[in-house]
């Protein structure tokens, strides 16, 4: 899969600069953390390190050239061993001043939608009865996750009037990784509202703004500074519903990108999935790819609860097919069997999904059938179609960029004990995060999150291959 | 009977001190009740400051969102809550106004404008402005109104509100009730500058403070506040000034006042008596009018808590019950 390599914004008011110089020349080898190129404004110059390795495919934009805008695309990045075919020209997110070529689309798995057997008791909680994924055959379009976010708060706004946009940075500036990109110039500064730097403040506002009748989608620039806003995420959003007795609900989104983004350290890299899965009153979802994000973030707009919705910074500018229709909405709870297999499962969500999919390729190189699945959803977390795969598999490894206690991973460890002890023919193995705050040098972040050859070793192990 | 002097008419005095004697009523059948084991878990008594919750309510209307605290069943009472059914969420029982599923410290009733008691100290504040966003973007003409006390009022939460308010000149008050401890700390020292009018001025918002317990002063100070608020006019600040007759919780030993200070306080600065004395001065109420109301209020309370404690508990089913809207 090709990555786009983005003009970075030096500071959060720069909206151009001059690309001075490649430090890099197509067909070089690229590792995370290699500076690539230098960029300067009126007030500063930088050094572009690369957030993901591979080989340089393309130079967009060549050195000398001034004026370019922030988020334009300047390179393309191959994975090793990919062929420079795989660039072809596409659409951008960017607000380049010229079309931009782009990365092309991975072809995606047919959307074969999982069997669901009718509902079964559980032992801890009743599964929840959640419509299939919609069956779909219409046109599709590529685009990035970071449109196909776009796309679906402006559809959704459209629709609802009572539906708005608020955060820092996400009306003048057009969000801090230019999500909310021309939504300012759509629908005025009344429904994209820029916040001071005040997440506890503003959590409790929007939270007191859907008790008294608005929709609001709240951008926290990453879940990070989230922390800040915990008291009202929790103690406000998920608990008022129960605690009067029916009467006040939170029909609110919390979006913004989660997970380990790439040399920025511990307090700006970190998986919240585990921390907000764990607590009844919200809903928790990680899309992957621009599909998942699009469908999955429409249904969390319209969901009467409170939503958590875990994006990821390093996926914004991967591009995807997705059907090309307003009314497309994944239901939420539902997971997608991205590959199918008989081998072994392997669940994963957000970036990992990817991952997950690269493993199972070099596993099916050596005779190993993977099911990869992409859970979508961590609460409601569609067990039926986890214990399913396990059932026709007999083994299964989690895959996680967080933490390994109490993540996500345990709770699938939990529910295969429960109800599929019997089918086991391996312990599950977990492939997390390693237990440490995230490392800035590059080597030591690199080994802290979860590679492609951990998931196909994990998958060994538990296949006794 | 001589002229009105004052800004109600004689129908609203009688409703405002009805109002203030059901909370002080409400309040000291908790404090008995408690001391009997009949209450459980955490109590936050209103006791002594009746006249900041009432003479700021008496303004309000059904649609204006207030924003309690820990310390709320004057607040809920002022602005209209049912009084059996706090009773009976206080019992923990179904008829309550959140089934038996929130408390003493999560009553709310929507339906009123109260959106809620809250544990979390300072956490009303933002979601007050929120209420004040939605009534700007709804274009109705509500207001919200926070309350915290003196302690709340040094949270983070409290202090980005005033901001995000002034920020987007929402049509908020804050209202700050200085009973003078936060907790069992004294707000000379919790608290560094000498009024929370100060504070207000530091986010460019007027502030005014008034005796919290007379109230004919909360009751002109709030009006013009909320009707500046109305007319688009911006947030504002209010410190009430005022004495809690009882501990921060039921059970405390209460060893941070002085000996004799609850006995003097009620003899000589009691909201309610004060009032009483104003009216009938005047000559506008009457002692018997009045007595006939604390009659009625006391038949009231006992009658609420006789129907809590023969109402029935939740069932197990309510259990998992409004967890999520749907799931």
């Amino acid at each position: 899969m090709t990555t786009e390599i983005l003009m970075p914004a030096l500071s959060p008011t720069m909206t151009e600069g001059n690309l001075v110089k490649w430090h890099k020349a197509e067909g070089d080898n690229i590792a995370s953390g290699d500076v690539v190129c230098e960029i300067e404004t009126d007030k500063a110059t930088m050094e572009v390190e690369a957030v993901d390795e591979g080989v340089l495919g393309k130079i967009m934009v060549p050195e000398g050239t001034e004026g370019v805008l922030v988020n334009a695309v300047i390179a393309i990045l191959l994975e090793d061993g990919e062929d420079v075919s795989a660039i072809s020209t596409a659409i951008s997110a960017a607000p380049a001043q010229a079309p931009v070529p782009a990365a092309a689309a991975t072809p995606q798995a047919p959307q074969a939608p999982p069997a669901v057997p009718a509902a079964q008791a559980l032992q801890v909680e009743a599964a929840p009865a959640v419509a299939p994924e919609p069956e779909y055959s219409g046109p599709m379009v590529n685009m990035t996750v970071r449109e196909a976010l776009c796309s679906a708060m402006s559809e959704e706004m459209r629709k609802d009037k009572d539906v708005f946009l608020m955060g820092e940075e996400v009306a003048q500036y057009q969000g801090a990784y230019k999500i909310s990109q021309g939504m300012l110039d759509e629908f005025g500064a009344e429904r994209v509202v820029d916040t001071p730097i005040t997440e506890h403040g503003f959590a409790g506002l929007a939270v007191g703004a859907a008790y008294s009748g608005l929709k609001p989608i709240v951008e926290f620039m990453t879940f990070n500074f989230a922390m800040q806003a915990m008291d009202h995420i929790i103690n406000s959003a998920s608990k008022t519903l129960y605690m009067s007795g029916g009467q006040m609900s939170s029909p609110i989104v919390f979006r913004g990108a989660n997970g380990a983004a790439a040399r920025v350290a511990a307090q700006h890299s970190q998986c919240y999935a585990s921390w907000y899965a764990h607590c009844p009153g919200l809903k928790v979802v990680s899309p992957w790819s621009a599909g998942d994000a699009k469908g999955l973030l429409k249904a969390a707009i319209r969901d009467p609860n409170p939503v958590i919705f875990l994006e990821n910074e390093i996926l914004y500018g991967q591009s995807f097919d997705v059907p090309d229709d307003p009314e497309f909405v994944l239901p939420i709870g539902k997971a997608k069997i991205e590959r199918s297999g008989a081998s072994v499962t392997i669940t994963a969500f957000s970036i990992m999904v990817g991952v997950a999919l690269e493993a199972a390729d070099i596993l099916a190189g050596e005779g190993i059938e993977a099911e990869v699945i992409n859970l979508r959803s961590l609460r409601p977390l569609d067990t039926e179609t986890i214990v399913n795969s396990v059932k026709k598999t007999n083994r299964i490894v989690t895959v996680e960029e967080g933490w390994p206690t109490c993540g996500i991973g345990s709770e699938i460890a939990a529910v295969i004990m429960e109800q599929a002890f019997d089918h086991l023919d391996a312990p599950l193995s977990r492939v997390c995060g390693v237990d440490v705050p995230m490392p800035y040098a590059a080597n030591l972040e690199a080994l802290a999150l979860p590679k492609v050859h951990d998931i196909v070793a994990a998958a060994k192990a538990v296949c006794y291959a | 009977m001589s002229k009105n002097p004052f800004p109600l008419s004689k129908d609203d005095l009688l409703i405002a001190y009805r109002m203030m004697k059901t909370i002080r009523e409400f309040e000291e059948r908790l404090h008995v009740d408690f001391g009997r084991g009949e209450i459980p878990g955490f109590v936050h008594l209103y006791a002594g400051e009746e006249a900041s919750a009432v003479g700021i309510m008496m303004h309000l209307n059904d649609q204006d969102q207030i924003a309690s605290n820990h310390r709320g069943h004057g607040h809920c009472i002022a602005k209209g809550v049912d009084v059996k059914e706090m009773m009976a969420e206080i019992y923990g029982k179904v008829s309550g106004s959140c089934r038996g599923k929130g408390g003493s410290m999560h009553i709310a009733d929507l339906s009123k404008g109260m959106m809620g008691a809250n544990g979390i100290l300072g956490a009303g504040s933002p979601l007050a402005c929120g209420a004040g966003l939605a009534a700007q973007k709804l274009g109705h003409n509500g207001i919200g109104m926070s309350f915290t006390g003196d302690g709340a009022s040094n949270q983070g939460t409290f202090l980005e509100s005033l901001n995000l308010a002034a920020v987007w000149n929402l049509p908020v008050i804050f209202v700050v009730e200085n009973n003078g401890y936060a907790e069992s700390t004294s707000v000379d020292w919790a608290v560094a500058v000498d009024s929370y009018v100060d504070r207000a001025a530091g986010f460019g918002l007027p502030g005014v403070t008034v005796d919290g317990t007379e109230f004919f002063a909360v009751y002109e100070a709030a009006g013009e506040l909320i009707k500046r608020a109305r007319e688009g006019g911006g947030p504002s600040l209010l410190e009430c000034k005022m004495i809690r007759f009882f501990g921060h919780f039921e059970g405390d030993a209460q060893t941070y006042k002085a000996e004799g200070e609850n006995e003097y306080n009620r003899k000589h600065h009691d909201c309610l008596k004060i009032f009483r004395a104003h009216v009938t001065k005047a000559g506008v109420l009457s002692d018997e009018e009045l007595d006939a109301i604390d009659t009625q209020v006391l038949a009231l309370i006992d009658a609420a808590v006789e129907e809590a404690i023969s109402a029935p508990l939740p069932t197990a089913d309510d259990l998992t019950t409004d967890v999520y809207v749907s799931y």
